[in-house]
């Protein structure tokens, strides 16, 4: 293999792989967390290295002409693919359309990506298609391309969706993580963890009795309204689905350099989910969300952008949850419902249901 | 929520906060048994809003830290072999044994699955009637009546394809070891109110009466432990010692009598290795000869495989309350969540995880 010539191995003009911790791929490594940032950090930023990617954003920014744009793709693998409150259909569109909302972006088209498993029922395929259809009706954006694969049975969960999105942003919006500085609010437009407690309420082994449905929703809407509002007040969205709050902000600090203070008494959540999580022993601040976005405003604006999300029926029991501070940059911290003050960490491997 | 809020009550618990400073005199040392305990400790910030005069250390009481690496070994090899469908709580998965651990067994083409309740995994026993169903049963006596519950059940379906790996550990005997270990430097007792729910607190007065200790049975929420840490330090200050129960909503001097049969009817009490404290005499449970049958280690041949401990780990001293986890060298840089060389890094109830992810920074 070597080149004896030049005295060039074949070693040396490759690059080692970054991520040699793991010679397998975890399920943690797509779980939002410490994990996938390491992946994205170490092995994909490493090797796709350009200004737009770096900003680590939940799409991409592009200049065209005089035009920016908004552009984003995610892919949902989740199971089962119907639950209370959504399916795997609906759960795409929201998925992608969001993620142009959280750059302040108005999506003007999507395309569809479907990974199919050999024998699944048409009758399930034809209810995913249906609801992709009702979604992206609602939010007013097309499916104008797509592509279609089949899997042998076995390989996949029933249906895999990738989607992705183009987006239009407004003159004078600007949405970055790196834009919290200190003395900004921390909002967020309603209870967390609902999704993801959803979910695992229906997942085999872990059944119990509960009436939660998820949230999945669009966001672009309460998006316009909140920019309608508060304008170049608003500095930062970011919809906390994988990995939760905890680690949707832990991302935050560490791009802005900042630092985040959260109230814990002020996070809205609802009694099933808090009992739910106590029960299974899991800190919702790191349960996967949908329907939910993070806002990080001006202290000046902060009272606008809640009056305006409250007034939305995506924001009706939004609140102020926490602040941006100079002290402790790059860790989010909490004050805890008793007065202590506590580190919130980012995700760590996989939420695991504790023993007693 | 219901039984939630009343027990994160800021004023109340201020009350106990300022009632603790206000009492106490000198230099007090308490240990908390339980994983759960040294959670909420820190999860709540707790620790912070103490006197500095009290030093709390966090007591042996997470099942995961204390399961033996050979187990994890055997469980490994186990959930390896084709045809077998490995159950485990949660928290187990992530554990490091020797090579591996579960999750990677899992990434691997094993097929290893979380169950939330040992009956769960008889109920998939008896749904897949092709596959060797393993419950890995670990755990205090909190978990044993779940456990023995499932081999009862098993037991009396006929299943022929369900096992349980078991590693169950007693507390009171690992309390007499503290206690007896001649650097101890523990004064007091946070005891653990779960394992006490099941099994009461006669067993603790023998221990407390012969050592001269104060314990206070205690409950989870900040205000439980807060209250505990009063009554601790209440009869540390007054010298006096003996078992006082704060729990009172869930313990019993007796605990659950039905549990505690049904725990040994099916378990006898056995010397147990604990991960990095090493042999107690007497401190756990197996299963009896009668239930032989639903041994995994028997039935996969797997109890002579043994195994040696990483050498940097020092949770033995943590879980003995004589060191901290930040005065362990690999703490944070060579033994983090995600690379653990130590099992209390690993669950939500170890001592090093709580303090890596509620106290890293101020």
């Amino acid at each position: 293999m070597s080149g004896k010539g030049k005295g060039v191995t074949f070693a040396a003009v490759q690059c080692p792989m970054p991520v040699a911790d793991y010679p397998n791929v975890l399920m943690a490594h797509g779980g939002g967390g410490r994990l996938t940032q390491m992946l994205i950090e170490k092995m994909f930023l490493h090797a796709f290295s350009n200004p737009a990617l770096e900003v680590l954003h939940d799409g991409a920014l592009l200049e065209v002409g005089r035009e920016r744009l908004a552009f984003s793709t995610d892919s949902f693998v989740v199971r089962p693919l119907f639950f209370p409150g959504g399916d795997i259909g609906s759960l795409s569109v929201h998925g992608t359309v969001n993620d142009l909302a959280m750059c302040g972006a108005r999506p003007i088209a999507l395309s569809v990506g479907l990974i199919l498993e050999e024998g699944l029922p048409m009758e399930d395929l034809w209810r995913v298609v249906q609801s992709m259809q009702g979604a992206a009706r609602a939010v007013g954006v097309p499916i104008v391309t797509g592509d279609t694969k089949v899997v042998d049975r076995g390989k996949g969960d029933g249906v895999f969706i990738n989607t992705s999105g183009v987006g239009l942003i407004a003159p004078g919006v600007d949405i970055a993580p790196r834009r919290a500085r200190p003395g900004d609010r921390v909002l967020i437009n309603g209870p967390i963890a609902v999704h993801g407690v959803a979910i695992m309420s229906v997942r085999e082994g872990l059944e119990f009795e509960t009436q939660l449905r998820s949230d999945s929703a669009p966001l672009h809407d309460l998006v316009a309204r909140v920019l309608q509002a508060a304008g170049e007040g608003v500095h930062v969205l970011r919809d906390p689905t994988r990995g939760g709050v905890a680690s949707a902000l832990n991302e935050i600090a560490g791009s802005a350099r900042v630092g985040i203070v959260l109230d814990e008494s002020r996070i809205p959540m609802d009694e099933e989910v808090r009992g739910a999580c106590e029960i299974l022993g899991l800190d919702p601040l790191y349960v996967a969300n949908e329907g939910k976005c993070l806002m990080i405003v001006s202290r000046e604006s902060a009272e606008a952008v809640l009056r305006a999300a409250r007034a939305h029926p995506m924001g009706g029991r939004a609140e102020i949850i926490g602040e941006v501070v100079e002290a402790h940059p790059g860790t989010v911290t909490l004050r805890s419902r008793v007065g202590g003050m506590r580190v919130v960490d980012m995700l760590t491997g996989e939420q695991l249901p504790r023993i007693c | 929520m219901k039984f939630i809020d009343e027990y994160r009550d800021e004023v109340a618990t201020g009350t106990f906060i300022r009632a603790i400073h206000a009492l106490v005199t000198r230099p007090w040392t308490i240990m908390e048994i339980c994983g759960g305990q040294t959670n909420t400790l820190m999860k709540f910030g707790i620790d912070r809003l103490l006197p500095d005069a009290v030093t709390m250390v966090h007591g042996p009481g997470c099942p995961v830290c204390v399961t033996p690496l050979e187990l994890i070994d055997r469980a490994v090899a186990i959930a390896r072999r084709p045809g077998v469908l490995f159950t485990s709580f949660g928290d187990m998965l992530r554990v490091p044994g020797s090579e591996s651990d579960l999750l990677t067994v899992k990434a691997r083409g094993g097929d290893v699955r979380i169950c939330y309740s040992p009956l769960d995994a008889v109920k998939l026993a008896r749904i897949h009637p092709e596959s060797e169903v393993v419950f890995f049963a670990v755990g205090f006596e909190t978990t044993a009546p779940a456990n023995a519950m499932a081999v009862w059940q098993a037991a009396r379906l006929g299943l022929g394809n369900f096992s349980i790996l078991t590693s169950h550990v007693l507390v009171p005997p690992a309390i007499e070891a503290i206690l007896t270990s001649p650097d101890n430097r523990v004064q007091g007792f946070v005891a653990p109110g779960h394992v006490c729910a099941v099994m009461g607190f006669r067993e603790y007065e023998p221990i407390a009466l012969r050592h001269g200790v104060p314990m206070v049975v205690t409950g989870f929420e900040p205000l439980d432990l807060l209250q505990g840490i009063y009554m601790t330090l209440l009869a540390l200050e007054g010298g006096r010692f003996g078992v006082e129960n704060q729990y009172a909503r869930a313990v019993t001097r007796d605990g659950n009598m039905a549990a505690r049969d049904l725990v040994e009817r099916v378990f006898e009490v056995c010397d147990r290795p604990w991960r990095g404290i090493g042999m107690i005499p007497g401190s756990g449970y197996r299963l009896r000869p009668e239930f032989a049958a639903f041994d995994a280690e028997k039935r996969f041949e797997v109890a002579d495989v043994t195994a040696c401990e990483s050498s940097l780990c020092i949770a033995g001293d943590i879980m003995k309350g004589r060191k901290k986890p930040r005065q362990c060298p690999a703490f944070g840089s060579l033994c983090t969540p995600e690379r653990p060389i130590g099992a209390p890094m690993v669950s939500s109830e170890g001592a090093c995880a709580a303090y890596y992810h509620y106290a890293r920074t101020g």
